[in-house]
């Protein structure tokens, strides 16, 4: 399929896209990121570095760079996608070799002016990947076993060399998108209920292969998930991040403490306040209502995109949004949970809330992509 | 590949059908995230906000004041005075070296402490106070207030700290407190959380450790909020502790004062007890220390020159030193056999310088031998030979026991470090000891108190007063714990016949007052004041064959820790029997020549309430004894002092 088949005339042209963008979408991020610009001055005592001013400069690059992306055409885009999923494999291999090492992880390469997470980069081009993948393959196909297992190698290899870094969380989310979108893109019920069910078996193996020579995980990935599973029985050891922000989050009520009057951000009792733990502070402060409007704003994004996705009568645009999509949902999805006590500690951010340059970026980079192919749907 | 329309709608609808069931269930999760946080932040909001407040807020513990100590008339003799000490504060200071640099120039400090402060201000967080110098003298800490623009992040603090404004006095008696250790929290199963509190200090040594409980009292607590680095933001409540009870002790401050002065360097310790209610009224242990070194924490030049002493200043000789009675226990031999009914009115025993008994001759100190001596004569002389004959008629086991009825041997319930229990040793001991079975040769050494009979200076003083009243004393050391009067234990009758006791005063008063008794030159003149009592020289070595043909080696030549103890108990006055003294001094030689002179000063002391008149003493002495009481009043107790010197 060449750009010829997309009605190219019923696109608009020129600077006119800029009023055709969802920008109910785009507002929509706005307000999430300026609640959190508010967090990070508030866990920052009441002042605007370091944390909030740099974010605020980063969100308005991030902003451009979202506009800029939607200007270009998605079928560019398109073209593009099996050549970032190879880079962005090789960018991997790359961190694996050279790469930083942060917080007992490999997962940056120090390109000078910015520090570049490949792992972020990789959510994105392997939505676009699987999409353009799903686009090009007759429908007839798509569970056909041998076009089942080329996406599935397409998930794994990268997921392998994120879990390697080692980033549990990030390569869950890889193998949870990628499966999202094999789901979407139609391939038959019996392969996820082979793959749920090998899933299971694999949890057993990796619990079973704890203290072995063989042991998959790291020590404290296991520590993790027993401190999640009763966190009681560490209470100032593992326990601490769950139990510290269990008692943030509840001592919130109804209407929250109010703003800047949160005791336990404040006297530091929550760990990592400005970045994985920021939801505990906005829940601290604003209470239940502050917390459900953030969580409706995201809900907000969701359905948008979503509709978006359903009104797009192109195959890769529909996949691609749907793609950015469920990434964005299984971001907030498992940083609530694991605030609230419902996930392990896996180290996930809230996205556009938490403190941090790369995911942001990358992220405004994905709402780019989506809103070029709203711009550019078929209509 | 071409698309047909058919396919591309088929595959759009399967999209969508698939994009709302995954849509479906990603709302179902937020919908179930939105139930999660109302269920923490409102169902449990309580339960949390309440554990956020316990996270907030800390408590802290405000040490309590320790009780402080009387002597029997209120002198203080254990007291909490303000200490000054200058702390700095990393963050408030900015450079601290510069800082540390300007303040040594405004005060004395030593280099090493300046040291000290910057290694520990590169360890601690920056909001802690780190002490630069303790024990600072009043003078420093004004010029350090006065300074202070000049001095950013250095502060003066106060807090309690022991004083002993007796000094040395009372070093052995009270001991002295210190800072926890990690060695004494090892000790105690449970601690309290005061004692966690850095530079708390407890009892180490003496009644501050063994009335530790009484003295201590309780922590008081204060609410303050922290944030998770410990750091205190502000204090909410507060509520004040209980301080520990004043205590009151038996001794008298000034007796006491008195004893030490008199003991003065020799390694010697004296004991006296009131006679009717076992009050401690003295004892003291010579050498003496500083106590209030001690508290500082004693430098390691003070503190090797104490352990490297060899008259041990350190040890509290009144209940841990243990020596062999010597002739001063030939009352419990005598008593034994008297109460055995086994000396007849008149009966005398010849003592011709030595007595042979299984092979084995026993000398008497008196070579050339005592004659025919009866009971009065044999303690008045100090005879042997009367003594080993009566042992091997009364046999060990009584001798044992009327010891043990003199409260020789036995564990006095004295609150004080290292109480020695003695011994008074009975077959079943040996047996035990050493699997050998008793011979009649050690029942020999034991009746003139030497062999395995081993007693305190505390014991022989509550042996004294029992002879001098009947009735079985127990020393006394706390008169009151808060105002509230501890009872006297003891006091009950030994049950002994009151005419052998008699006689056994008699006795001990020819030994003092009878022109041929060996301490005659240590008697009191004053009639109502008269003393009775009894010498010791106890043997530390045994005297060899070889030894004994060569001429025995008079005492003087040998090397000091040779000689002879010399040891001396008495009470007086005689009819009414109101002190009870016995004086040891550690290879002093002779009991008539070295102790008694002492125990009877101390003695005159306590009957006068200080200074007696020189009428008291015989008219030879006078002249030297006046000479010895200029000398004492010249040493003053130390005086109390607050601050290191550091000039």
């Amino acid at each position: 399929m060449s750009y010829l088949e997309y009605a190219v005339k019923s696109a608009p042209t020129g600077f006119r896209k800029i009023f055709h963008l969802n920008w109910p979408v785009a507002l929509l991020l706005a307000s999430v990121s300026g609640a959190g610009f508010l967090m990070l001055y508030s866990v920052a005592g009441g002042s605007f570095s370091p944390w909030a001013e740099p974010q605020m400069k980063r969100f308005a690059m991030g902003f451009a760079l979202m506009i800029g992306v939607a200007m270009v055409p998605i079928w560019f885009w398109r073209s593009l996608a099996g050549v970032g999923y190879l880079l962005t494999v090789a960018l991997l291999v790359a961190v694996e070799l050279f790469g930083t090492v942060g917080m007992g992880a490999q997962r940056w390469i120090d390109l000078g002016f910015m520090r570049l997470q490949p792992s972020e980069l990789m959510k994105i081009t392997l939505v676009m990947f699987l999409a353009a993948y799903y686009d090009w393959l007759p429908a007839k196909r798509t569970s056909h076993p041998f076009w089942v297992l080329i996406p599935v190698i397409a998930i794994i290899i990268p997921t392998l060399l994120v879990l390697r870094q080692p980033d549990l969380g990030t390569s869950i989310l890889l193998l949870a998108a990628g499966g999202g979108l094999m789901f979407l893109a139609g391939v038959h019920w019996a392969y996820f209920a082979a793959v749920l069910a090998s899933v299971i078996g694999l949890v057993t193996t990796v619990f079973q292969s704890r203290g072995t020579e063989w042991q998959l995980i790291k020590d404290y990935q296991f520590r993790r998930i027993d401190t999640f599973l009763d966190p009681s029985t560490d209470p100032l050891g593992a326990g601490y991040h769950i139990t510290q922000s269990k008692i943030a989050l509840g001592s919130g009520g109804w209407t929250g403490r109010g703003f800047m009057q949160g005791t336990q951000s404040r006297l530091n009792f929550l760990p990592e306040k400005h970045t994985d733990f920021i939801f505990t502070t906005l829940a601290e402060e604003f209470g239940f209502l502050g917390g459900i409007s953030l969580l409706g704003l995201y809900a907000l994004i969701i359905v948008f995109c979503i509709w978006s996705a359903l009104t797009n009568k192109d195959r890769f645009s529909s996949l691609l949004i749907l793609g950015i999509a469920l990434n964005f949902f299984l971001f907030f999805a498992v940083n609530m949970s694991m605030v609230m006590g419902l996930a392990p500690v896996v180290g996930v951010p809230l996205p556009m809330v938490s403190y941090g340059g790369s995911a942001m970026l990358v992220l405004m980079l994905a709402f780019g992509l989506m809103q070029s192919a709203h711009v550019h749907r078929l209509r | 590949m071409k698309k047909t329309r058919a396919e591309t709608d088929f595959s759009h609808r399967r999209i969508s059908r698939r994009a709302a069931l995954l849509g479906g269930a990603q709302l179902l999760f937020i919908g179930g995230l939105a139930a999660r946080m109302r269920f923490l932040q409102v169902d449990q909001a309580d339960q949390f906000r309440l554990l956020a407040e316990e996270n907030r807020i800390n408590v802290r513990l405000i040490p309590p004041s320790r009780g402080e100590v009387f002597d029997r008339n209120g002198t203080r003799l254990a007291q909490n005075a303000p200490s000054y000490r200058i702390v700095i504060v990393r963050e408030d200071a900015g450079d601290t070296d510069e800082v540390l640099h300007r303040l040594s120039q405004i005060i004395p400090l030593a280099p090493e402490d300046i040291e000290r402060t910057k290694d520990e201000l590169k360890r601690s967080p920056s909001f802690l106070p780190v002490t630069i110098a303790e024990d600072v003298r009043w003078e420093d800490i004004s010029r350090v207030s006065v300074n202070a623009p000049a001095l950013p992040g250095v502060t003066p603090e106060v807090g309690l700290s022991r004083v002993y404004p007796q000094g040395s006095d009372f070093a052995h008696v009270l001991g002295y407190v210190g800072p926890v250790s990690d060695y004494d929290l090892e000790k105690i199963a449970d601690p309290e959380p005061v004692l966690r509190i850095p530079r708390f200090q407890i009892g180490k040594v003496g009644v501050e450790t063994k009335l530790e409980p009484v003295l201590r009292g309780k922590a008081g607590a204060k609410r303050v909020e922290v944030n998770a680095a410990g750091r205190v933001m502000r204090e909410l409540d507060r509520r004040e502790g209980t301080p520990g009870s004043d205590i009151q002790l038996t001794i008298d401050a000034k007796l006491q004062g008195y004893v030490q002065a008199r003991l003065d360097q020799e390694s010697a310790s004296a004991v006296v007890i009131d006679c009717e209610h076992g009050d401690v009224l003295a004892c003291a242990s010579a050498p003496t220390f500083d106590p209030n070194l001690f508290v500082r924490g004693i430098s390691v030049k003070d503190y090797s020159s104490l352990t490297g002493n060899k008259y041990r200043p350190l040890a509290s000789k009144t209940v841990q030193g243990l020596y062999p009675p010597g002739s001063t226990f030939k009352m419990v031999t005598a008593m034994a056999a008297l109460e055995a009914g086994l000396i007849g009115p008149d009966e005398t025993v010849y003592c011709p310088g030595h007595l042979t008994v299984s092979g084995r001759r026993f000398h008497c100190w008196k070579r050339a031998g005592h004659g025919w001596v009866d009971l009065q004569t044999s303690l008045k002389r100090s005879c042997d030979v009367y003594y080993y004959d009566l042992a091997i008629k009364v046999g060990i086991e009584k001798i044992s026991d009327m010891a043990r009825r003199f409260g020789l041997g036995i564990k006095h319930d004295v609150p004080m470090s290292a109480v020695a229990q003695g011994l008074a040793p009975n077959m079943e001991w040996k047996q035990q000891t050493y699997g050998q079975s008793w011979r009649v040769g050690d029942t020999v050494n034991v009746s003139i108190g030497q062999g395995f009979m081993l007693a305190s200076p505390m014991q022989l003083a509550v042996m004294s007063a029992r002879i001098a009243t009947g009735r079985a004393v127990e020393p006394r050391l706390i008169k009151s714990v808060d105002g509230v009067e501890q009872p006297s234990r003891g006091g009950e009758s030994l049950g002994m016949n009151e005419n052998n006791l008699r006689k056994m005063r008699r006795a001990m008063n020819a030994v003092v007052n009878d022109r041929r008794g060996t301490a005659y030159g240590s008697r009191i003149i004053e009639d109502a004041m008269r003393m009775a009592g009894k010498t010791g020289t106890s043997q530390v070595r045994n005297i060899t064959a070889a030894e004994r043909r060569a001429g025995v080696i008079r005492n003087e030549d040998l090397p000091w820790e040779r000689r002879d103890h010399a040891l001396f108990v008495n009470f007086a006055p005689i009819e009414a029997p109101k002190y009870a003294v016995a004086v040891v001094v550690e290879h002093g030689g002779g009991g008539s020549k070295a102790a008694a002179p002492i125990a009877r000063d101390i003695t005159l002391q306590a009957l006068y309430g200080g200074q007696p008149p020189l009428e008291a003493y015989p008219a030879k002495d006078r002249e030297r004894i006046e000479e010895q009481q200029e000398k004492l009043r010249g040493m003053e107790p130390q005086a109390s002092f607050v601050g290191r010197d550091q000039a």
